[in-house]
C-alpha cells in the first residue's frame, strides 16, 4: 500500500467531498421547524424494527460474562506467568535481573544467590501488582521468555498480595511436562522466520 | 612532572611530558583508545595488541610507545580498524554466552568492545577445552570466562608484590596453521598466544597463595575473577556507589561502597561488596572484603544516652583509638576546651611526639613526602614498619617502585617477611635485632649523608664504627691461553679429509685469590646485615635518582623515640631521601594534630571503642552505641596528608557523639559542621564538607578532598643526637602485629573475615618451642600474660612470633609496655 494519499495533504485535489448537512438554523422559527421534522420522521421506528428483527431471529450476540469469556489476543497484557521448560520442567528463569531492571514501575525484585551445583538460584522473586502497570517491558526483556504476560486480566481481589505469589504464577509442573503449558507470542518472543537472519559461526569441531 | 612536549592526536594538539605512553596521554586528554590490558601503573603487557595506534606513519601500540614531541598520532586506520575486528572476534572465540547469569553483569569490557568495534559475526575457531572453575577462598576463577589478557597477573607482580598468580599452558588443540596467512598480524599473534594460556596459582598448587588483596578480582574485564562471597549475589547495576574513604589504616584509600537493598521484605540498604579505582588506587584485603563493620540495629536508648551525659558530667578523662573522623577529634578537643577532659590515645600521642621532635630538626610539622613519591622513587628503604601488615599500600608503593623504575630497597625490621623478600631480588631485608631500630637509622646517615654538611661530631661518631680490615677475596679473571686441537679438514688438493692441528686461542676464567683491604663497617655487624650487603648495594644503587625512606610504629614506640625521631629529620635533611611516616591507624595522624593528648589517666574514663568505665562503642558491645565509620560522614586524614572526606554508606538510628556534646553545651546540628571549624588546627583549611571532592581524573589526578598545607615550625639550631645506647631484648620475643586482612576489631567485625586472634608464628618458631596450630599457649611478659592459640603463619619467618590487636577478646596490648616488641616466654598448657 501506498502511502502517497496520506502524504498528500492538499485537500482540495482529492476526492474528498461535503456530506450534505444544512446549515444549523439561526432563527427561532427555523428550530421550530427542525424539531418537528426530526421528531415525525419516522427515524425512531427503523431503530425499533431492527431489534425487533433480531429478536425474533434468535441470533443473539451477548457474551454471558462471566459464564464464558471472550479468548485474548496472544499480545494481551494481564497478570505475568511464569514458565517451565518443556518436559524437564525446571523453572525457565535464569535469575538474570533484567526484568527487575527494566521495569519502569519498579514493582519487581529478586534474590539470587549460588546453589549447590554452582549455578545461579533464584531464591525469592516478587511482583507487587498493585504497582504494575502492565506495559510488559519484562516480557520483551526476558531472555529466556519465561516472564511471560497471561490472559488473567481479572485481577480483583480485597488483598494486593493475593497477586505477588510467585507459586500462583508458575506454571504447574505437569503443564510444563505434559507439554500443555501454552507458548507465548506476544512482545519478546521469537519472531517468526528467525532463523533464516541468524548468521551460523564457523565451528571447529 | 610538568606537561613539556606537544602531540597531535587525530587532529587535536595536546601537552603531555616527554616519555609519557600514547595511551596515557589520549586517556588524560579525553581522548578514546580501545586497551584491555593495559594497567596505569603497571608495566605494557602487550596481551591485547587493541591499541594499535599510528605514529607519524607507523604502527605502533600506544600502551607501549612513548611520546615524542611533535609527534603525529592517528587512531583509525583501515588496516587497524581490521586489526580491532579480528581482535575482537577472537576474544569472542568460545567465550560463553552466559552473560546473563554472569557476575561481571554489563561491566564486562569484552562486552562492551564486542559492541563498540561491532561484532556480528565470527569468522574463527578452534576446539574449546574443558575447563573448570577453580575456589581460592576469597577469590572465585572461572577460567572459561577468562580471557587472558593478564591483567591479574600484571598487577599482582608489578603493584601488590605477591606475583601468586601467572599464566600457565592451557592445552587444547594449536591453532589452525591456516589463519597465520588468512588473519591480519597482530591478531593471529594475540590469538596464539591467547590459545597457549591460562591464569593459574604461581606454584601450580590447588590454592592460592597471597595476601589476599583481591586486586585481581578488581581489575578482571570480565567475570573470570570474582570474590567468592558476591558470586550470585546482586547484580551490578542494582548497586548505588556511595564514594567513600576505607577507614581501616592510615592509606586513606578511595573507594566506593556499592550497596542495595538487604532483600525483598528488608528495604534497609546493605553493603554488597567494595569497589575502587584500581587503576589509579590499589586495595588491599582488608578494605576490599572487611566492608560491613557497622553498628547495626543501634536505636536511640534515651536511659542509656542519659548516663552517658551524667558519665560525661562525672568524668575527667577521655580515652579513644584513632578509629573516628577528624570530626569526632574536633568535637573531643572541643570537649577538652569546654570541660577540661583529659584526652588519652596513646598510640596517637606516641606518633604526636615523634612529630613534634621530628619538627625540631627539620623545621616542618609534617614529613615532606607522600606515597605517589615512593611510587615515582627508584630506591627505597623501609625502616621499622611491618609493611606488608601495617599499611599494605605502603608496600604496594614499596614493591612498584621496585619493579617498575628498576629500583632497589632496603627492608630493615626483625622479623623476617618472605613477602617483601618475594617482591624482587633488588630488595635486600636487614633482619635485626628489636630496638636496633636506631643503628639503622645511624646507618643511613653513614651511608648516605653528605658527610660535608652533616654537624661534625656526628660525623666522627659514625667515622668511629669504621675500621679498616683485611680480606681475602676470590677473583675471577679471564685468560687467554693457547690450545692446540686437531681439526679435520678437507685437502683442496688430493680431495681427501685429513687431520691438520690447529692453534686456538681461548679466553678461560680462572680463580684467583687475593687479599684486599675493605672498609669494615660496624653498624652492619650491629645490624646482622648480610655479608654481601656493600658489595649488594652498590649494585642497589646504580643509576639511581629518587629515594625514598618509610619509617613505621617500631619507631614512634621505641623506648629512645625521642632521638629517633630526631635522627629520621637527619636523614631527612643530610640525604637526598624523602621522608614517609606510616601512622599506626586510620586517622592517627588526623587525631594527633587536632588533639591536645595527655597522658595521665584521671580517675573517671570514658572509653569511645576502648573499654573504660563508660564505654562508648561502634562495635555495639559498649554502654552507648556510635556509629561506625562506615555510618557516618566525615574526613579522615591519611599518610598522603590528605583530608579524605567519607560518606553515609549504611543507615544507623543511634546517638552519634555529636548529640553527647550538644547535651553537654557545644552547638551543631551535624557533626559535618566541624568540617569548616577543623581550619583552626595547624595545616587543615576551612572547607565544609560539602565542598570535598572524592574522585580521581583520567590523568589519574587524585581529586579528594583537600591537602593539609605545609606549616613550618621554628627550626631549633641544635642537631645533636644522643649516642646508640647498648639494649637489647634478651630471651624469645613477641611482637604486637596483626596478620594479613586485619587491623583492628573493625575488620574483624566483617562477615568475609571474621575470625578468632591467636599467637601468630612461623614453622621455626614452632619447632623452636615444640608447638602446633591449634596449640594453647600461655604468652607472659613482664606486664603480663594471655593464653592464645597457637596459629601457624607463613607469611612470617624465623623465630619471633606475634600477637594481634584485632581480636578484643585477646588484650594482647596489656603485654606491651609500649614498643611493639617484648622479651617474653611462651608455654604450652
Amino acid at each position: 500500500m501506498s502511502l502517497e494519499q496520506f502524504q498528500d495533504r492538499n485537500v482540495a485535489e482529492q476526492n474528498y467531498f461535503h456530506v450534505d448537512i444544512p446549515d444549523y438554523p439561526t432563527t427561532g422559527w427555523g428550530k421550530v421547524k427542525r424539531a418537528a421534522s426530526r421528531t415525525f420522521k419516522g427515524e425512531l421506528f427503523v431503530g425499533l424494527w431492527v431489534v425487533f428483527r433480531e429478536m425474533i431471529k434468535f441470533d443473539i450476540h451477548t457474551v454471558q460474562y462471566p459464564k464464558e469469556k471472550l479468548p485474548v489476543g496472544p499480545r494481551y497484557r494481564a497478570v505475568h506467568e511464569m514458565q517451565r521448560l518443556f518436559e524437564s520442567g525446571t523453572e525457565r528463569c535464569i535469575g538474570c535481573g533484567l526484568c527487575e531492571k527494566i521495569c519502569i514501575s519498579n514493582c519487581i525484585r529478586m534474590e539470587t544467590k549460588l546453589d549447590e551445583n554452582s549455578r545461579k538460584l533464584v531464591t525469592d522473586y516478587t511482583i507487587n501488582l498493585g504497582r504494575c502497570i502492565f506495559c510488559g517491558y519484562c516480557a520483551e526483556v526476558c531472555p529466556e521468555l519465561a516472564i511471560v504476560h497471561g490472559p488473567r486480566y481479572e485481577n480483583v481481589s480485597d488483598q494486593r498480595a493475593h497477586f505477588t505469589d510467585f507459586s500462583d504464577m508458575l506454571t504447574p509442573i505437569d503443564a510444563a511436562i505434559s507439554g500443555t503449558q501454552k507458548e507465548f507470542d506476544g512482545f519478546g518472543a521469537v519472531t517468526p522466520h528467525e532463523d533464516e537472519r541468524v548468521k551460523t559461526t564457523p565451528l571447529a569441531y | 612532572m610538568e606537561n613539556n612536549i606537544t602531540i597531535t592526536i587525530d587532529g587535536k594538539e595536546i601537552q603531555t611530558r616527554e616519555g609519557e605512553f600514547i595511551l596515557n596521554a589520549a586517556r588524560a586528554n579525553n581522548i578514546f583508545i580501545p586497551a584491555i590490558c593495559y594497567l596505569t601503573r603497571c608495566s605494557p603487557t602487550l596481551a591485547c595488541r587493541i591499541c594499535l595506534v599510528e605514529a607519524d606513519g607507523k604502527q605502533v601500540y600506544a600502551c607501549n610507545a612513548k611520546a615524542k614531541d611533535g609527534m603525529n598520532i592517528t587512531t583509525t586506520t583501515e588496516n587497524i580498524e581490521t586489526e580491532k575486528r579480528a581482535i575482537m572476534e577472537v576474544y569472542d572465540v568460545n567465550h560463553p554466552l552466559e552473560c546473563g547469569v554472569c557476575d561481571q553483569s554489563g561491566e564486562c569490557e569484552l562486552q562492551n568492545y564486542t559492541l563498540e568495534v561491532g561484532v556480528d559475526s565470527q569468522s574463527y575457531s578452534v576446539p574449546d577445552t574443558h575447563k573448570e572453575a577453580v575456589d581460592w577462598g576469597l577469590i572465585h576463577y572461572d577460567p572459561a570466562l577468562c580471557i587472558v589478557c593478564e591483567r591479574c597477573t600484571t598487577v599482582c607482580k608489578d603493584m601488590i608484590g605477591d606475583a601468586a598468580i601467572k599464566t600457565v599452558p592451557r592445552g587444547g588443540d594449536a591453532l589452525n596453521t591456516d589463519y597465520k596467512a588468512q588473519m591480519p598480524k597482530d591478531a593471529y599473534a594475540m590469538w596464539n598466544k591467547l590459545n597457549k594460556s591460562l591464569i593459574g596459582t604461581a606454584d601450580r598448587s590447588d590454592m592460592l597463595d597471597c595476601t589476599d588483596c583481591g586486586e585481581c578480582t578488581a581489575v578482571c574485564p570480565v567475570g573470570a575473577l570474582v570474590s567468592s562471597d558476591f558470586q550470585y549475589a546482586s547484580n551490578a547495576w542494582e548497586q548505588k556507589q556511595v564514594p567513600a574513604t576505607c577507614a581501616h589504616c592510615s592509606a586513606g584509600c578511595q573507594i566506593s561502597y556499592d550497596v542495595k537493598h538487604t532483600d525483598i521484605e528488608n528495604s534497609d540498604e546493605k553493603i554488597y561488596r567494595v569497589k575502587n579505582e584500581w587503576n589509579y588506587v590499589s586495595l588491599c584485603g582488608a578494605g576490599r572484603y572487611g566492608y560491613d563493620f557497622q553498628n547495626a540495629d543501634a536505636v536511640k536508648d534515651e536511659t542509656a544516652f542519659n548516663a552517658a551525659i551524667a558519665a560525661f558530667k562525672k568524668a575527667d578523662t577521655i580515652a579513644f583509638t584513632s578509629s573516628i573522623t577528624n570530626e569526632e577529634a574536633f568535637i573531643l578537643r572541643r570537649l577538652k576546651e569546654e570541660r577540661g577532659y583529659k584526652l588519652i590515645n596513646n598510640e596517637a600521642k606516641v606518633f604526636k611526639t615523634f612529630l613534634d621532635d621530628y619538627s625540631k630538626i627539620s623545621g616542618q610539622q609534617l614529613y615532606g613526602a607522600d606515597l605517589k613519591m615512593v611510587h615515582a622513587s627508584d630506591f627505597v628503604v623501609s625502616i621499622g614498619s611491618a609493611l606488608k601488615t601495617d599499611n599494605p599500600n605502603a608496600r604496594f608503593a614499596f614493591n612498584n617502585s621496585i619493579t617498575m623504575n628498576k629500583g632497589a630497597g632496603l627492608y630493615f625490621h626483625p622479623i623476617k617477611d618472605p613477602v617483601i623478600d618475594g617482591l624482587s631480588k633488588n630488595v635486600m631485608s636487614i633482619n635485626h635485632a628489636p630496638l636496633q631500630e636506631e643503628t639503622a637509622l645511624y646507618l643511613m646517615l653513614d651511608l648516605f649523608a653528605d658527610k660535608e654538611n652533616l654537624p661534625k661530631d656526628i660525623t666522627k661518631y659514625l667515622d668511629s664504627f669504621h675500621s679498616k680490615k683485611m680480606i681475602t677475596i676470590e677473583e675471577t679473571i679471564k685468560e687467554e691461553i693457547i690450545e692446540k686441537v686437531m681439526v679435520k679438514q678437507l685437502n683442496k688438493e688430493t680431495g681427501e679429509e685429513e687431520e691438520v692441528e690447529v692453534e686456538k686461542k681461548k679466553m678461560v676464567p680462572k680463580k684467583v685469590s687475593k687479599e684486599v683491604e675493605v672498609d669494615d663497617n660496624a653498624l652492619l655487624a650491629q645490624l646482622g646485615a648480610p655479608a654481601d650487603f656493600d658489595e649488594k648495594l652498590q649494585k642497589f644503587l646504580k643509576k639511581k635518582e629518587k629515594f625514598s625512606l618509610m619509617v613505621g610504629p617500631d619507631l614512634y614506640t621505641h623506648p629512645n623515640s625521642r632521638n629517633l625521631a630526631r635522627l629520621v629529620a637527619l636523614v631527612e635533611k643530610y640525604t637526598q631521601f624523602e621522608l614517609v611516616m606510616i601512622p599506626a591507624l586510620a586517622n592517627t595522624l588526623g587525631v594527633s594534630l587536632i588533639c591536645d593528648l595527655d597522658e595521665e589517666v584521671g580517675e573517671y574514663t570514658i572509653g569511645y571503642n576502648t573499654k573504660a568505665d563508660f564505654t562508648l562503642s561502634a562495635l555495639g558491645d559498649g554502654d552507648l552505641d556510635m556509629p561506625a565509620l562506615n555510618q557516618q560522614e566525615g574526613t579522615l586524614t591519611s599518610i598522603n596528608k590528605r583530608v579524605n572526606p567519607t560518606n553515609v554508606a549504611l543507615s544507623y538510628g543511634g546517638y552519634v557523639l555529636n548529640d553527647i556534646a550538644n547535651a553537654l553545651g557545644l552547638d551543631a546540628k551535624y557533626t559535618i559542621d566541624y568540617t569548616k571549624e577543623l581550619g583552626v588546627v595547624k595545616g587543615f583549611s576551612r572547607e565544609s564538607f560539602d565542598d570535598l571532592p572524592n574522585h580521581y581524573t583520567n590523568s589519574g589526578e587524585e581529586v579528594r578532598g583537600y591537602l593539609l598545607k605545609r606549616i613550618g615550625i621554628r627550626r631549633s639550631s641544635n642537631e645533636s643526637v644522643n649516642e646508640l645506647e647498648d639494649i637489647a631484648i634478651q630471651s624469645d620475643i613477641v611482637y604486637l602485629a596483626n596478620p594479613v586482612l586485619q587491623f583492628t576489631a573493625f575488620t574483624n567485625a566483617s562477615h568475609q573475615l571474621h575470625g578468632e586472634g591467636g599467637l601468630y608464628g612461623s614453622e621455626a618458631f614452632m619447632s623452636k618451642h615444640a608447638l602446633n596450630a591449634g596449640d594453647k599457649v600461655n604468652v607472659k611478659t613482664a606486664q603480663g600474660e594471655v593464653r592464645a592459640v597457637m596459629i601457624h603463619d607463613n607469611k612470617i619467618d624465623g623465630e619471633i612470633a606475634y600477637l594481634p590487636t584485632f581480636d578484643v577478646n585477646l588484650n594482647s596490648e596489656a603485654l606491651f609496655s609500649g614498643y611493639r616488641f617484648s622479651s617474653a616466654s611462651y608455654t604450652k598448657v
